[in-house]
């Protein structure tokens, strides 16, 4: 088994083969992986928030989806990714609680989603597979040797992507 | 949005005010528990910690263990959420308190009478903690019903951390150990106001 790397909440790693990526639990949060296929370089984010703009205390860049895939991609860099090959695998942005009465925080798994394919978008960064929404957590594994994503849940079978 | 709160920043005097209100409402909550099952309940003094996002679910048992997570919506002088949350065993003693043991499956998922018992627990604790915050503060505060989720304890945990993601990159959790005579269980509250309410208590108390 190789090593895996353990991305925190509202916070990202890279590394680079045998070694792997993974986040334990993701809610509302979403977990982003960028992948260079040809230098086998991955990176992976655990990010919170859509917007970076919209808040005051922004400091931790790994929190929110504009600032944490700028980091990430300069992090790969770093370590021989080139960004026009970066591909994307994302999951996450579950609605964990049913609320009858809150719009803006039923909707934050929802808001979390839209913000990463965004900035993907806006960065030319294609979106090749993705596990998102639903009302359950999610644990993934990336491992950067064979470009698999593993999505694991509670109860429920496990997916590879 | 209000810059004058930091979470990062919070002085000792702001810290022991929220630890003794997690004390005083640990402990009305255990008595209305007492009530209810007509059995003594013991409580044991709260432990009250700030944490990082990323310390948070280890102190609960790691990311990836089940829970049971219930929610509230805060409302009233005071908006934000609060949340109650208990392991699997921990929740199946409580019902089996509860419930007498008449109706409470040993594994597998909870049936509607466990879980609906499970929501009138979180009703009972977190209406005695938000009863004693409003006392304290004379504020008023009016809770939402009761919100129910199982799943990973990080997944459950993303929904407050995310509210207290936007005024800061830390948590406070209010640890409470309580049971019978037979066995003790540990829950956990996470209160969280939003920025202006969170400052609305503190001035409230004179901070």
């Amino acid at each position: 088994m190789n090593e895996l790397i353990k991305v925190g909440m509202a916070d990202l790693n890279v590394c680079c083969p045998p070694k792997g990526l993974t986040t334990l639990g993701l809610g509302s949060c979403v977990g982003i992986v960028l992948y260079d296929p040809v230098s086998k370089v991955a990176g992976m984010a655990h990010i919170m928030l859509p917007d970076s703009t919209k808040i005051v205390n922004n400091e931790n860049k790994a929190k929110f989806a504009d600032t944490g895939i700028d980091m990430m991609i300069s992090n790969m860099k770093k370590l021989g990714a080139n960004t026009n090959r970066l591909i994307a695998k994302i999951a996450g942005g579950a609605q964990m609680f049913s609320f009858s009465n809150n719009i803006e925080m039923m909707r934050i798994g929802d808001r979390n989603v839209e913000a990463t394919k965004l900035k993907l978008a806006q960065l030319g960064i294609p979106i090749v597979a993705e596990d998102t929404g639903a009302n359950y957590g999610r644990t993934i594994e990336f491992y950067p040797e064979t470009g698999v994503l593993k999505v694991k849940s509670v109860g429920r079978p496990e997916k590879l992507l | 949005m209000d810059s004058r709160i930091d979470l990062n920043k919070i002085n000792s005097i702001q810290y022991d005010v929220l630890k003794e209100i997690g004390n005083i409402g640990a402990g009305n909550a255990t008595t209305a528990l007492s009530q209810m099952i007509n059995k003594r309940v013991n409580m044991k003094v709260p432990k009250v910690d700030l944490l990082e996002f990323k310390e948070l679910s280890d102190i609960v048992g790691g990311a990836e263990k089940p829970v049971v997570g219930i929610l509230f919506t805060l409302d009233g002088n005071i908006n934000g959420m609060m949340m109650f949350m208990m392991d699997l065993d921990a929740s199946r003693h409580l019902v089996n308190l509860l419930l007498g043991g008449a109706y409470v499956s040993e594994t597998g998922e909870f049936s509607e009478m466990e879980k609906s018992a499970l929501n009138e627990i979180g009703n009972i604790i977190a209406g005695a903690y938000l009863s004693s915050l409003s006392a304290l503060t004379n504020l008023t505060i009016t809770s939402s019903i009761p919100y129910m989720a199982i799943d990973m304890a990080g997944a459950i945990l993303s929904v407050p951390a995310i509210e207290f993601g936007k005024i800061g990159d830390k948590a406070l959790l209010i640890e409470t150990e309580f049971g019978d005579e037979i066995r003790a269980v540990n829950g956990y509250f996470i209160l969280i106001p939003t920025i202006e309410s969170y400052y609305a208590i503190l001035t409230s108390l004179g901070l």
